[in-house]
């Protein structure tokens, strides 16, 4: 029997850093320890300001999920204000997350995800060169074609948000800038742009064929696009068993309006849709570097353990629901909401399940964006007026493109007390809690191969960037 | 020119800025002006050991270094050890890194506030002592010395930006692969005077409402912000509104004020961000380069002239009344 230890980082093609140390027994990985190495305080950096700050600051948490940031915080003092926003401006708000969901699902597919089998273990392939011609990190065809159509889509963006990322166009009471009939029709023409980039060289096919997979069977079948490349390679390697996970889901629900949501709040365990209770959030802090006992966040604190004592080994909280670990992310969001081939795959809970739950959540966003669009009435006002109290307590529920994402603030005489933030990676990269259960990744990562003399295992590679884990946020 | 591009105490959010350019994209873009990543996080396939390697090349001068890019702040806490931020796999501090591989740089580049002055990052009770890369606020000297100069012979490059546009990022290294950026090419923050000899105000499409002081009163009204809104773009610089973001988006053209992202200590304005601090009922911030005085006259004399058009949509949330058409010629 043999033994090591190896320490995998700087772990690239994620967002921010990302550190593991892997026990590997016998060619196996028998536990592992993810570590946000990065802390830079926010939760502290708000204190004592303005609550209406949050809007300026909490979008500069994580240049990837700039919006979702904004969305939570506008949330969570709406909230606290017992205010609505506009509806209309909450669908402008809608359209401007959104995009910024699906452009982060191209990012993570083409530049993050793919780049991996392009490597020189995987030479001789059937599908090798085609795999280097599209997805060779920097070069290759798939990658332009993706930075350009992500590009193009962000025009969205900046015609109602004014930039990407941090913008300050979504506020408690809705959107900064009123849409006109033209504007409307210039983001139905950019929403064009974007279906045909999906269409032509994602999917290869209509997007609504992919939505009409209902099944894992009915996945093997499909061979078009990027997508029939992933599925080819997937099948090669076995990516439908790397990687497993525990099988608990959450999502708060994305997209939230006073019409409903687009995909539905909810948790899944044992096989089966639960309620999600926000009162069953707790975050223990028995591994991180940070003092004080397992708290909800509305009475959570962030003092780090500037010794950072032996027992932790990350900057990152362990959250957990009722006391379990929980994975969220785009196939957490479409099991939920009960998409057939998204809850064939929840049992499968693979590699492969992560990267189809969010190949499946870009063709129906992008449906349900088109539908939005057509619900935007120029004519209407996209703003309510909302006055913030001296004193008050909310919390914002969104999801990020990674996942659930929650802010959740107090504050008094006009200051902010408490701002907490629990951000998806920090679900999904959470250290152990205190009766030692590893965070999701921790546990999926157990059992992966590791060939004789590999520093850094590739499997470890696929299976950790298949949750698109977004370290920056993670901490905050 | 080979670029080392590292990511500090930040949110990712300038490399995430830099791939919206466009015509040709950033790929394209730089590899046509010859540059080429040794390694950036978002985008090269190395990792882990093989990262950890060519850090070590660079380090010992094996591998040479053209530039060095910096984005995010650098973290000096807990009390001075940078170990708030250990780089991944290394076992140092980011801190430690930069400090050493800034000397094998021909250039150094901070790239976005946080790199440059400490940003964000920085804001607050500061919780990680996070400064620049070679300032601590508006103050020279930051995780590098205040007279350090790179193999080159330039100070710090500061493309400043919360985030940057994606095109001066892009515009600096394809000036610097062409020899055509010194010191004289940078303002005294060391910003790119490119952008930086710019105003936010400058092509703002508010312009009119601000000639007549013609002033939004809320979010979501098309008026001027300066007076009201905390809108710093007679003072912020930036050619945000004259070559747009994402297409046609600036700021000010989705309907929030300019902050000043470009700017030392922006991240702690002294006063909410969208409101505008006043004295005895007039802002105290004036516009740059504009005498007091002056300024008082013209703002009370354009406000009493200020027409009724532009009186009524300053206060809408779009254009109700329109430009009087004039009639045919006679």
């Amino acid at each position: 029997m043999t033994q090591k230890s190896l320490l995998v980082g700087p772990f690239n093609r994620v967002e921010g850093d990302l550190e593991i140390k892997l026990d590997v027994s016998d060619g196996r990985v028998t536990a592992a320890y993810a570590n946000s190495p990065l802390f830079r305080g926010f939760e502290r950096i708000l204190l004592g300001k303005a609550p209406t700050e949050a809007l300026t600051i909490t979008p500069r948490i994580c240049g990837i999920c700039s919006i979702s940031q904004s969305a939570a915080a506008a949330r969570a003092l709406a909230h606290a204000a017992g205010a609505q926003p506009s509806s209309q401006g909450e669908k402008v708000a809608t359209l401007l997350h959104a995009v910024e969901n699906l452009a982060d699902h191209i990012t993570h597919f083409n530049l993050f995800f793919m780049p991996d089998f392009t490597r020189p273990n995987y030479e001789g392939q059937a599908w090798f060169d085609r795999a280097v011609a599209r997805f060779t990190a920097m070069k290759g065809s798939g990658l332009r074609q993706a930075v350009e159509a992500r590009a193009e889509l962000f025009h969205i963006v900046g015609l109602l948000g004014g930039k990407w990322p941090h913008t300050l166009a979504i506020q408690p009471g809705g959107a900064t800038r009123a849409p006109s009939q033209r504007d409307k029709i210039r983001i139905g023409a950019d929403l064009n742009a974007f279906r045909r980039y999906l269409e032509t060289d994602l999917f290869g096919a209509k997007l609504e064929c992919f939505v009409e997979v209902k099944s894992r069977d009915g996945l093997d079948a499909w061979t078009t696009g990027d997508v029939g490349l992933f599925l080819e390679i997937s099948r090669d390697l076995g990516l439908d068993q790397l990687g497993v996970g525990q099988g608990r889901y959450l999502s708060f629900g994305a997209y939230p309006s006073a019409d409903g949501v687009i995909f539905r709040q909810g948790i899944w365990q044992d096989g089966k849709l639960g309620m999600f209770d926000p009162a069953a959030i707790t975050e223990d802090l028995s591994h991180a570097w940070m003092l004080g006992e397992t708290q909800h966040p509305r009475s959570g604190q962030t003092a780090p353990d500037t010794l950072m004592r032996d027992e932790a080994y990350s900057w990152c909280k362990a959250p957990r629901l009722s006391g379990d670990v929980f994975e969220t992310g785009a196939l957490a969001r479409q099991i939920i909401d009960g998409h057939p081939l998204a809850v064939d795959l929840a049992k499968e809970g693979s590699v492969r399940a992560r990267i189809i739950g969010r190949l499946l959540e870009i063709a129906r966003t992008q449906i349900a964006l088109e539908a939005l669009l057509q619900e935007i009435d120029p004519k209407q006002s996209f703003m309510e007026v909302v006055n913030i109290p001296q004193n008050g307590e909310g919390f914002g529920l969104v999801e990020a493109a990674r996942g659930a994402l929650g802010h959740w603030v107090r504050f008094e005489k006009g200051e902010i007390t408490s701002y907490q933030i629990i951000a998806p990676t920090t679900w999904n990269f959470s250290p152990r809690d205190a009766q030692g259960t590893p965070g999701p990744v921790e546990a999926a990562l157990v059992g992966a191969p590791v060939a004789e003399g590999e520093e850094t295992p590739i499997s470890v590679q696929h299976i950790v960037r298949s949750y698109d884990p977004c370290m920056v946020c993670t901490v905050h | 020119m080979n670029i080392l591009w590292l990511q500090s105490a930040g949110c990712g959010g300038c490399t995430m800025s830099t791939l919206c350019a466009e015509s040709p994209n950033v790929l394209d873009l730089l590899d046509g002006a010859g540059i080429s990543f040794l390694w950036h996080p978002s985008l090269s396939i190395e990792t882990g050991a093989e990262v950890r390697k060519l850090l070590q090349q660079v380090e010992s001068g094996e591998q040479p270094l053209d530039v060095l890019c910096v984005e995010g702040s650098i973290v000096r806490g807990p009390n001075g050890t940078g170990k708030f931020h250990i780089l991944a796999g290394t076992g140092r501090s980011m801190l430690d890194w930069v400090q050493s591989l800034a000397q094998r740089a021909n250039y150094v580049v901070a790239v976005g506030t946080c790199a440059t002055y400490g940003g964000v990052t920085s804001s607050g009770e500061n919780p990680t002592d996070a400064v620049g890369v070679q300032y601590e606020g508006s103050h020279r000297g930051g995780a590098l010395p205040a007279d350090f100069t790179s193999a080159g012979g330039m100070p710090v490059i500061n493309i400043a930006g919360c985030p940057t546009h994606p095109d001066w990022v892009t515009e600096t290294l394809l000036l610097l692969a062409a020899g055509e950026l010194t010191e004289q090419s940078l303002d005294g923050f060391g910003r790119p005077k490119f952008y930086a000899d710019h105003l936010v105000h400058h092509a703002c499409p508010k312009n009119e409402f601000y000639e007549y002081k013609a002033s939004a009163t809320k979010l979501s009204e098309i008026g001027c912000m300066m007076e009201h809104l905390g809108c710093v773009g007679t003072q912020a610089v930036g050619d945000c509104n004259i070559r747009s973001w994402n297409g046609e988006g600036s700021c000010t053209r989705a309907g929030y004020p300019c902050i000043n992202c470009t700017a030392p200590e922006f991240e702690e304005p002294g006063h909410k961000f969208t409101e505008t601090p006043k004295f005895a009922g007039i802002p105290v911030g004036l516009p740059s380069d504009m005498p007091k005085a002056w300024f008082m006259a013209l703002a009370s004399l354009s406000k009493a002239a200020t027409p009724h058009r532009i009186g009524v949509n300053a206060t809408s949330d779009r254009i109700t009344v329109p430009p009087s058409l004039k009639g045919p010629k006679e």
